[in-house]
């Protein structure tokens, strides 16, 4: 007899969600932050070549009804802020495909908000206060340029070295690579690997780890500030106990700019075999009536909730992770 | 040539790494919210027995290694290989002492073993998990000291030495696990 049919979280585990669901909802509430809900279902998906959309459409071939689960509900939250909506928030599922692991699930859930008229440092230690509110860590946060991060873990200059100096610089650490890796020709993939597989593990486990200031080559959809030497996106990452848990950006407003970072991700598919994904049109219009100066932030709830319970899998935080939903 | 990708990555999977085939220990999946994913593998060479650390990009394939286990009747020793039987189709093969390694001190005539074969050549046997062989040399026993739970070696028929209770001795059939390498018990015929 299959027993997939339960549940992979507790009854105490599903009890500490609806709880920390409800402290988001009271932070947000008594800073007047709008809760919204926006589609998770939408006509345009994300072209960013790291993330791989999840299509759905009716077996019935209604092609009026075909769409792509959103990744993430940035763009209709940047399409409510274009509209006035002033600062907004949401708890919303999301959907990357081929996203599987102790860390991740093909469903979950972003908390995601947008703060009107502030830079991202500021957004920056309000992720610091409502994450001290849910995990209470023994020390203030620290925060690292990602410059900083590689030249204090690693003693490399990021904004510098080489493709050979990288892969260099991960013998010496001792991380063993496959052979289509260690040919890897793209500085911004070896950045990852190292970040991922050489620092992150380094990152003191007593503390919130803020890291900003990234690679203009890594901006996605933040600022880049053109006044710094080199040019580095207005983006910053977070990690507690060696997890990464947020992602927010001074956010990019201008829609000529995000139509070349558009075009950009699509050669990058092309170049890598993956599917164009067409521009999303309506955020591309929201952006030109005009996004007002913001800063947002996605932050992974699930995760969140794995830290707060000291839970060492996704799936322990779930009720049906995807393998049985 | 069969290959895998690193989505079908899972414990178990058997792939060929650096030119050997390899068994995947654990599989984890490891990827910056905006960035590239990876596979950061832990993977047993099947021939040295070394544990290594992998990291793949995911999505990249990996050629998967012919390996499969089989049970095979241990035959004889002709001095430098060991012979083994497939009991339903009769056919032979060979073990060198580097696949035979530890279980050599336990192989004995028609028992059945688990043969890890590549490309159709053992790599590993492992013996059974309880083996019954005769005690060839041990000392003499002391009479009636049954309950003290002392122990002497004693030499059984493979050449494999164990520790035994003081009341077993030479000629006796003693049944021993093979992975702790322990006496369980005596075998009366």
């Amino acid at each position: 007899m299959t027993t997939d049919w339960r549940p992979t979280a507790s009854p105490e585990m599903l009890r500490r969600r609806a709880e920390l669901l409800a402290q988001l909802r009271d932070f947000f509430r008594r800073r007047g932050v709008l809760e919204v809900d926006t589609p998770q279902l939408a006509h345009a998906g994300v072209s960013a070549p790291a993330l791989h959309n999840l299509r759905a459409g009716s077996p019935e071939g209604q092609q009026a009804e075909t769409g792509f689960l959103q990744t993430s509900p940035e763009y209709a939250m940047k399409r409510l802020l274009a509209a006035g909506s002033g600062d907004i928030y949401q708890l919303a599922h999301a959907f990357r495909a081929g996203e599987q692991g102790r860390r991740h699930n093909l469903e979950f859930m972003l908390l995601e908000w947008y703060r009107v008229g502030w830079d991202y440092r500021r957004l920056m230690d309000e992720v610091a206060e409502l994450l001290g509110m849910v995990l209470v860590p023994a020390r203030p946060p620290l925060v690292l340029s990602f410059a900083e991060a590689f030249r204090d873990y690693l003693d490399i200059d990021p904004f510098e070295a080489g493709v050979a100096e990288l892969r260099a610089a991960c013998e010496d650490a001792g991380l063993s690579v496959s052979a289509a890796m260690a040919a890897c020709a793209e500085r911004d993939t070896w950045l990852e690997l190292m970040l991922s597989s050489l620092v992150e593990p380094r990152l003191p486990d007593d503390r919130l780890v803020f890291v900003h200031a990234w690679p203009a080559s890594q901006a996605a959809l933040a600022r880049i500030d053109a006044d710094s030497t080199p040019p580095v996106a207005q983006r910053f990452e977070v990690y507690y106990r060696r997890m990464e848990l947020a992602n927010g950006y001074q956010e990019l407003t201008d829609a000529a700019e995000q139509r070349r970072r558009f075009l950009e991700d699509n050669r990058q598919r092309r170049a890598r075999g993956l599917p164009e994904v067409a521009p999303d049109e309506r955020l591309l219009a929201a952006l030109d009536a005009g996004l007002p100066p913001c800063s947002g932030v996605a932050l992974g709830v699930d995760r969140l909730l794995m830290l707060a319970s000291g839970a060492d899998s996704i799936e322990a935080v779930l009720p049906f992770p995807w393998p049985r939903a | 040539m069969a290959s895998y990708s690193t989505n079908e990555f899972r414990g178990g999977l058997k792939i060929m790494i650096d030119g050997d085939p390899c068994a995947i220990i654990e599989n984890e999946f490891v990827k910056p919210g905006k960035g590239q994913a990876f596979n950061r593998v832990k993977i047993r060479n099947l021939i040295t027995g070394r544990v290594i650390e992998r990291t793949f990009k995911s999505g990249e394939s990996v050629e998967a290694a012919d390996v499969m286990d089989t049970e095979m009747q241990y035959l004889y020793n002709d001095g430098e290989m060991w012979h083994f039987m497939h009991p339903e189709t009769y056919e032979q093969v060979a073990a060198d002492a580097a696949a035979v390694g530890e279980a050599a001190k336990w192989l004995k005539e028609q028992d059945m073993c688990t043969l890890t074969l590549w490309n159709d050549s053992p790599i590993s046997v492992v013996p059974p998990n309880h083996v019954t062989l005769t005690v060839t040399q041990t000392d003499p026993g002391v009479r009636g000291d049954t309950a003290s739970g002392a122990t002497k070696p004693a030499t059984l028929e493979t050449g494999a030495v164990v520790r035994v209770p003081l009341f077993v001795e030479e000629g006796e059939l003693i049944k021993v696990d093979t992975r702790s390498g322990e006496y369980v018990s005596r075998v009366k015929d």
